[in-house]
C-alpha cells in the first residue's frame, strides 16, 4: 500500500532564506507524526506546505499515493486545526461545521446527518446555535475538530491545536485527540513544540531545527537513541544529561572536582579522545537501588536536592556540569555530602562534542 | 468603630475639581451650540422680527414660511425652485457614491490585509498617498478625464470624481480593521473550499458592520458637503445642494432673507446630522474596534 503522506526532497525558500531543507518523511495509513521543534524550526511551515496554504519551492507531496504538489488545499482531501480555531466569528456553531459543506454544494439532508453525528461524538450537542464568542477555549477546540472531522478526510493537519489552552484542559484535550485517533484509525499530523505531547501522542516523530530534520523515528527511539545532542537535549524533562568525559576503548574517565577522575567501563564502547557520555536522569540511580551487569557505581558530591512529589531530582556536579539523577522520594541525599550512584550504562548515549552527532 | 458604615466622604479638593469640569463642559457645548441655536431661531422668524428684534432672542411668532420657500421658492440666480431639485441631485450622487466607494475600499481593504502579494505595501502606501493630494491639485486633470470619458456636468461624473476620491481612506478604513483578523481564518476557509469572493462575502463582509458604519458617515459627510467638485464638474440642472444653497445666498437682490439663508442652510446640513445621530454610537465603536479581539 502507498503511505498516506510522501514528502520527499521539499525545499521552501523565502526570496534568499532557506526557511526548508530536503524535508523526507513518509507515512501510512492510521499513523500519527508528530512534527517538534524550539518556535522558527520550520515545523508550521511545513504542515502549511502539505496543507498547501504555501507554495512550495522544490520536491514533491503526494497524498494518498497521488501527487498533490500542486493541487489547490481544497482539493487535497485534508482537514485543518489551527492554534487560533479560526472559527468564522459571525456563524453558529453548526454553520461553522456545515460551511465546507455548503461550499461543495452538498445537500442538505447529509449535512444534517453529518452535523448530528460529529456533534455527538464531541459532545457539543448544546452549542450548535451558539457563536464562537460564546463559547470557552475547551468548547472552540470541539468546535474546531468537528469542522475537520466532518470532512472525514484522508490526512487530518493539527498546528498547535492545544498550546491556547490551559495546563489542565490541556493534558484532557490530548488524551481526547488520541482517543479519536484510536477511534477512527485516522491518518493526523501534528505540530507542537512541546516535547511531552510529542512523546505522548505520536506514532512517529519528526524533529526539526533550523529547517532541518534532526531526526526521524517513534518516540521510544526518540527518546533511548536520540541522533545528536539537539534531540537528546530538546527530547525528554528534564533534559538528557551531556557529561563531558574522555574515554580510550571501553575506559570512560570523568573528572570531579575536588577528586580523583570518576572511571566507567563500557565493554561494548569503543571510543577515543573526548566525547559525551549522554544519560537520562532515570539512567542514574542511587547506588544500591538498581543491580545489573551494566550498573557501574561512583561518587559525586549533592549540590541540590530537589523533591518533586512521586521522585526527588538530585543535581551532582560532574565533567563540570550539573547533572540530574532521578532518585526516589525516600532518597538519603543531603546537599553538600558526596553520593554514590549507579549510571546504568546499558542506556548510554556517545556523542561527539564538537559535532554533537551520535557515536553508539 | 461608628464611622465604618458612614459613607466615605469625597475631599473638597476633587469636589471642586469636579465641578470645574462640568462648568467647562457646559462651556464648550454651548459655545458649539450657539450658532445652531441662532440658525433655527432665525428660520423660524419673520423678515420684520429679524429687523427689530435680538439676535438671540426665540421667536415672538413661529413661522415655517422661509422653510417653505427656501425648500421650494427661493431663488438661484434666474430659477426660482428653491433647494429642492439640488437636494435630490445630492441624494442621486452621494448615495451611490458612498455604496461604490465603500464597496471597492472593502475589497481593496480584504485583498492588501488578508492576501498578501509582492508589492502589497507599496500600493497601499500609494493609496494613503491619495488621501492627503489637496482636492484642488487634480481640478484640472480630473476635468479633461470627464471630458474623455464624455461624463462631464453630469451627476455619475460627480459620483465617478467622489468614489475615485473616496477609495484612498475607504481601503485605509478596511484595511486597518481586516489586518486584525488572523490569517487563519483565510486559510480555514480555503481549506473547506471556499474562494476568494466566498470569503469575502461569507466570512469578511458579515464582520464588517462597524467599520461599514464608520465608512459611510465619514464618505457620506465628506460627499454630501463637498462644495468644490460640485461647483466645478457640475452645470445648470446638476449641482449639488451645497452649490445650490451657495447660489441661494449669493443671488438675493434687495432685502437679504436671512431667515431663509439660516433654513436652507440647516435643510443642506440635516442628512449629514442625521446619519450621524443614527449611526454615531456605531460610529464611535468601530474607530475603537480594533484593539478588541473578536
Amino acid at each position: 500500500m502507498a503511505p498516506i503522506l510522501n514528502i520527499s526532497g521539499l525545499f521552501k525558500n523565502y526570496g534568499a532564506t532557506e526557511i526548508l531543507k530536503d524535508i523526507n518523511v513518509s507515512i501510512d495509513k492510521g499513523d500519527f507524526l508528530v512534527l517538534v521543534g524550539p518556535s522558527g524550526c520550520g515545523k508550521s511551515t511545513l504542515l502549511n506546505c502539505i496543507a498547501g496554504l504555501e507554495p512550495i519551492s522544490g520536491g514533491t507531496i503526494r497524498i494518498g499515493g497521488q501527487d498533490m504538489t500542486h493541487v489547490s488545499p481544497k482539493d487535497r482531501n485534508i482537514a485543518m486545526v489551527f492554534q487560533s480555531y479560526a472559527l468564522y466569528p459571525t456563524m453558529t456553531v453548526a454553520k461553522n461545521i456545515t460551511f465546507g459543506m455548503q461550499v461543495r454544494g452538498v445537500d442538505k439532508a447529509t449535512q444534517a446527518a453529518k452535523l448530528a453525528e460529529v456533534a455527538k461524538q464531541l459532545q457539543i450537542e448544546a452549542l450548535l446555535n451558539r457563536r464562537p464568542g460564546q463559547l470557552s477555549g475547551g468548547q472552540r477546540q470541539r468546535v474546531a475538530m468537528g469542522r475537520a472531522l466532518v470532512r472525514d478526510p484522508q490526512l487530518f493537519l493539527f498546528d498547535e491545536p492545544l498550546s491556547n489552552l490551559d495546563a489542565k484542559l490541556r493534558v484532557e484535550m490530548r488524551t481526547e485527540i488520541k482517543r479519536l485517533h484510536q477511534d477512527l484509525g485516522a491518518s493526523m499530523v501534528y505540530v507542537t513544540h512541546d516535547q511531552i505531547e510529542a512523546m505522548t501522542l505520536a506514532t512517529k516523530i519528526v524533529v526539526m531545527k533550523g529547517g532541518v530534520i534532526q531526526q526521524v523515528g517513534t518516540p521510544a527511539e526518540i527518546y533511548t537513541r536520540p541522533a545528536n545532542t539537539f534531540v537528546a537535549d530538546f527530547m525528554g524533562s528534564p533534559a538528557m544529561n551531556l557529561i563531558p568525559a574522555r574515554a580510550s576503548g571501553s575506559r570512560i574517565e570523568i573528572s570531579r572536582a575536588g577528586a580523583a577522575p570518576l572511571v566507567l567501563h563500557d565493554p561494548r564502547a569503543s571510543l577515543s579522545g573526548d566525547i559525551l557520555l549522554g544519560l537520562r536522569p532515570e539512567d542514574i540511580s542511587e547506588a544500591g537501588t538498581r543491580t545489573g551487569d551494566h550498573v557501574q557505581t561512583g561518587e559525586a558530591q549533592v549540590d541540590v536536592v530537589e523533591p518533586a512529589g512521586a521522585d526527588t531530582f538530585v543535581v551532582a556536579k560532574l565533567g563540570g556540569k550539573a547533572v540530574t539523577a532521578r532518585l526516589a522520594a525516600d532518597t538519603r541525599a543531603r546537599a553538600g555530602q558526596p553520593l554514590a550512584f549507579g549510571f546504568d550504562l546499558a542506556k548510554v548515549s556517545y556523542f561527539r562534542p564538537d559535532t554533537g552527532e551520535r557515536l553508539n | 468603630m461608628t464611622d465604618i458604615s458612614a459613607p466615605p466622604r469625597r475631599p473638597i479638593g476633587q469636589t471642586l475639581l469636579r465641578w470645574g469640569l462640568y462648568a467647562m463642559l457646559f462651556l464648550f457645548a454651548f459655545y458649539y451650540l450657539m450658532p445652531l441655536f441662532v440658525m433655527l431661531t432665525t428660520s423660524l422668524k419673520s423678515l420684520e422680527e429679524i429687523r427689530t428684534g435680538s439676535l438671540v432672542a426665540l421667536p415672538r411668532e413661529v413661522t415655517f414660511d422661509a422653510w417653505a420657500t427656501a425648500w421650494s421658492g427661493a431663488c438661484t440666480g434666474i430659477q426660482c425652485e428653491g433647494l429642492r431639485p439640488y437636494f435630490w441631485n445630492s441624494m442621486l450622487m452621494a448615495v451611490p457614491a458612498v455604496a461604490l466607494s465603500a464597496l471597492i475600499g472593502a475589497m481593496n481593504g480584504y485583498v492588501i490585509a488578508q492576501w498578501r502579494f509582492p508589492g502589497a505595501n507599496l500600493i497601499f502606501s500609494l493609496m494613503l498617498f491619495g488621501c492627503f493630494i489637496p482636492f484642488q491639485v487634480v481640478l484640472l486633470p480630473m476635468a479633461r478625464t470627464l471630458g474623455f470619458l464624455n461624463i462631464a456636468g453630469t451627476i455619475p461624473g460627480l459620483i465617478f470624481v467622489h468614489v475615485i476620491y473616496g477609495i484612498g481612506f475607504t481601503t485605509l478604513f478596511f484595511r486597518n480593521y481586516y489586518v486584525t483578523i488572523p490569517q487563519e481564518l483565510v486559510k480555514a476557509a480555503k481549506i473547506d473550499g471556499a474562494g476568494f469572493f466566498r470569503i469575502f462575502w461569507s466570512i469578511f463582509l458579515p464582520l464588517s458592520l462597524p467599520i461599514i458604519v464608520v465608512t459611510v458617515i465619514w464618505q457620506f459627510t465628506q460627499i454630501w458637503n463637498d462644495f468644490l467638485f460640485g461647483v466645478s464638474f457640475s452645470q445648470a440642472g446638476t449641482q449639488p445642494v451645497t452649490v445650490a444653497l451657495n447660489n441661494i445666498v449669493n443671488s438675493t437682490t434687495g432685502v437679504k432673507e436671512y431667515n431663509v439663508d439660516m433654513a436652507a442652510a440647516i435643510i443642506a446640513a440635516l442628512p449629514t446630522l442625521l446619519v450621524y445621530v443614527v449611526a454615531g454610537k456605531y460610529f464611535i465603536r468601530g474607530l475603537t474596534a480594533g484593539s478588541v479581539k473578536g
